[in-house]
């Protein structure tokens, strides 16, 4: 090793294979192997952070919205002559309130107009009221402030997720109205509002007219103490603009609104692509002007069934579900789970055809889940003719789909158990039994309970089985029992999401955040178990 | 204690005289694993309240002799037992004897201490209370503190015995084990190199106990220390891959041994 001098041989140390420039090519490659591979692995749970942060944010923010409801205030006639207290059944609630409603918007007339304004209120408005005067009868006999819940395109619009509206501005010039009612003209004093209109998406016509078509954005005049929409423009003599327009709300008078008394709303999204019409608009606004709409938290999602009606839907049905099925589940495949892993591990002889049961326990494990479904849906439906939609049916389907993931945890933690623990109980003369169920299942009843959790909470998130065995049913009644037909969480997601309804967009969010919700906690759950109770040797 | 010895005792292999009674027997013992024979045709004798040392360099199959005579080889699948092994003149293997009371009455301390990962009270209570050794709770109570007195631990934990036995020291754990098994009453004891993963301090502790509960018990040590084997057996039995190649008393074993073999091991020429 001395015949030959290292390259940078100002030492003269002898050329080892550790130290000549091949050597150090080969460290070289090597740091460069174990950077990448540093810098690639925090790209991608930076990327895998992203995303999380991305999916949560996206349904946080959907699901906000649909954790308040607005209610609008109504003084509701319960006197005698309305609700004969014999005869509670009987009264038309629903009818009593809308004329409360229609009562507050008296120059509201055609038959249309009225049928659009009854269905500012929910559908539910008369089983609440029932419900609330049956709880309380000293509400009858007078007129009650009564605060009813908004259709749902009410309460998105209130919640400014239907259509973009502009705030107030008062107007800079003197505006004078031709009537009070039905169409009118009105005569801007300046010309500003041409050039506003053409802002706005008005077409332009002959003669410099300016017409505001259904795909152009609202423009709204409010003035004494009415509101005029205005449906087209045109330049008229000393630089005055004439204005055709819709009386929405009449006018107090014809008197001339002076400079900064009117009042200018633009709605920016045009009335052909929201929802909702001008004329709701501003009765909506008219209302929550006068002080009369609340937004309240939002105890019908959490604490109703189903629903057609967004307003009306509430999760609690599913939660029901979802908590008898997963009672069901546990009772079947945790005991049975565990024993059998028991024998397999601690009892049963190890031949061909324990290792052929091990081996197609491990297979049923990758089973897709919608297979479990139609087995359930032959077995336990067709053949021996159990209830549809029941949440013992769903249960015991979700058992047979949890069961090798328990067998196999648990099987896993007993292994876990050292042998030492095992020989020093049957050296003192303890029998096979008695080692298990004295010193082995209490040592790993922490891995056997993590593992347990974490397979019902694949279970609680698990929809396709379900829907095999009629658990996708529309369900608005909240199941009692374990035969009652009922939905749960993951599939009442999966229908919501299905509605056209704009409402039931922010209930799916909800509904998500609240399934995600008991996983956390079930994982946490699992988190700590493993934490307080691992055991070193 | 009452010993039925078996009648016409051979002393093939024993050059001792008036020989305390014999308290196991093994003749012809063989074992395989699977297609391995660890064991080849041994014939041992044990003898009542004497210590005997079984040496041999690793995988000589004394710790599987050791394991034959309380019948641990059972938890192992693949383990077959041939040959016969007596508990005063009762075969051991008989399918008759359960091996639950045979396990009471040969107790066992391991290698490594293995205290059940309980208070140190209910480690000692556990073998009694199995067995239904004590009626009352100060019955039991008397036998966890006469069985740690007599492992010499008492005094070192008498102020905790609620406290777990993992979070002694690893002498006092193997302590705690010696206790565990004598709390069963054995008849003998099994203890398959107690001293192993000890220091020498606590291992010294050991060996005194050993030679204290000599007394009351038969005691069969499996170990790897000459020193050990000389300073607390009386009889010691040398095995060399799978065989038994020379038993006797100990002084004779480590002074003038028949066996090349025997000298070179204890010599440290080989093993």
């Amino acid at each position: 090793m001395t015949d030959a001098i290292s390259s940078f041989g100002a030492v003269g140390r002898p050329a080892s294979i550790h130290t000549d420039d091949a050597a150090k090519a080969r460290l070289k490659g090597r740091y460069r192997t174990e950077k990448w591979f540093k810098w690639l692995g925090a790209a991608a749970v930076a990327l895998a952070g992203l995303f999380l942060v991305l999916l949560l944010s996206t349904i946080v923010t959907q699901a906000i919205p649909a954790l308040r409801q607005n209610y609008v205030t109504l003084p509701i006639d319960l006197s005698a002559a309305k609700v004969d207290p014999a005869k509670l059944d009987e009264v038309n609630y629903d009818a009593i309130a809308q004329e409360a409603l229609t009562a507050k918007f008296p120059d509201v007339t055609s038959r249309q107009d009225k049928r659009l304004l009854r269905g500012l209120i929910s559908t539910g408005t008369g089983v609440f009221l029932r419900k609330d005067i049956a709880a309380d009868p000293g509400m009858l006999g007078g007129t009650v402030d009564y605060a009813v819940p908004l259709d749902d395109f009410a309460d998105l619009y209130l919640k400014g997720l239907l259509a973009d509206v502009g705030s107030d501005e008062a107007i800079s010039t003197s505006v004078t109205p031709s009537g009070t009612s039905g169409d009118i003209d009105l005569t801007f004093g300046d010309d500003a509002m041409l050039a506003l209109a053409r802002g706005h998406g008005a077409t332009e016509g002959e003669n410099g007219m300016f017409t505001l078509t259904s795909g152009a954005s609202s423009l709204l005049v409010a003035f004494n103490g009415g509101t005029v929409k205005l449906t087209s423009l045109s330049p008229a003599a000393n630089g005055t603009v004439i204005a055709k327009g819709t009386v929405i709300e009449a006018l107090d008078s014809t008197a001339p609104a002076a400079s900064g008394q009117a009042f200018l709303r633009v709605i920016e999204t045009p009335e052909a692509s929201r929802k909702i019409s001008d004329k709701v608009i501003v009765w909506l606004d008219t209302l929550k002007s006068a002080g009369l709409i609340e937004s309240r938290f939002n105890s019908i999602f959490f604490f109703t069934g189903a629903s057609r009606e967004p307003e009306l839907a509430g999760v609690w049905g599913a939660v029901v579900g979802s908590f008898l099925t997963m009672i069901v589940t546990l009772a079947i495949a945790f005991p049975i789970g565990v024993s059998a892993a028991i024998y397999l591990e601690e009892f049963a002889p190890k031949n061909r055809l324990t290792t052929m049961i091990e081996v197609n326990i491990n297979n049923l494990a990758a089973v897709p889940s919608i297979v479990f479904g139609l087995l359930g849906l032959a077995v336990f439906l067709n053949f021996f003719g159990m209830p549809r939609s029941a949440p013992v049916v769903g249960g015991m389907v979700l058992a047979l789909m949890t069961l090798p993931i328990i067998i196999i945890a648990s099987r896993a933690s007993l292994r876990a158990v050292p042998p030492s623990i095992r020989e020093a109980a049957l050296g003192i003369g303890a029998s096979k039994v008695q080692t298990v169920f004295h010193h082995v299942l209490p040592l790993a009843m922490p891995g056997i309970m993590t593992g347990t959790i974490l397979g019902m909470a694949h279970a609680l998130g698990e929809t396709a089985p379900l829907l095999m065995i009629g658990m996708v049913a529309f369900i608005v009644d909240i199941p009692g029992g374990f035969t009652d037909p009922a939905t749960i969480l993951p599939v009442q997601i999966f229908m919501w999401a299905d509605f056209p309804e704009a409402g039931f967009q922010q209930k799916t969010s909800a509904a998500i955040l609240i399934l995600l919700v008991f996983l956390v906690i079930m994982n946490a759950i699992a988190v700590i178990l493993r934490r307080r109770f691992e055991r070193r040797w | 204690m009452n010993i039925m010895t078996e009648a016409g005792v051979e002393q093939k292999l024993s050059s001792a005289t008036n020989a305390p009674s014999i308290k196991m027997k093994g003749e012809k013992v063989s074992v395989h694993y699977g297609e391995k024979r660890a064991l080849f045709d041994v014939d041992l004798d044990v003898r009542e309240h004497q210590v005997t040392a079984l040496i041999g360099p690793s995988g000589c199959g004394k710790s599987t002799f050791l394991r034959c005579l309380n019948r641990m080889n059972d938890t192992i699948d693949i383990a077959r037992v041939s040959g016969k092994i007596t508990l005063d003149g009762e075969d051991v293997y008989d399918p008759k004897i359960d091996v639950v009371e045979l396990r009471a009455r040969v107790g066992m301390v391991f290698q490594k201490p293995n205290p059940f990962p309980k208070s140190i009270y209910e480690n000692v209570a556990y073998g009694p209370r199995i067995h239904g050794l004590a009626r009352t709770k100060a019955e039991l109570d008397g036998i966890v503190e006469s069985s740690l007195k007599k492992a010499g631990l008492f005094n070192e934990v008498k102020d905790r015995l609620l406290e777990s036995g993992t979070g002694l020291s690893g002498g006092q754990q193997q302590r705690l084990c010696i206790a565990r098994a004598i709390a069963v009453s054995p008849e003998v004891i099994l203890m398959d190199e107690p001293c192993s993963a000890l220091d020498p301090i606590a291992t010294a502790r050991v060996e005194e106990l050993i030679d204290e509960l000599r007394q009351n018990y038969t005691i069969v040590i499996v170990t790897h220390s000459m020193q050990q084997a000389a300073r607390v057996s009386q009889r010691t039995a040398m095995f060399h891959l799978g065989y038994l190649v020379e038993e006797g008393a100990t002084d004779k074993m480590f002074t003038n041994p028949d066996d090349k073999r025997t000298q070179d091991y204890i010599t440290g020429r080989f093993g």
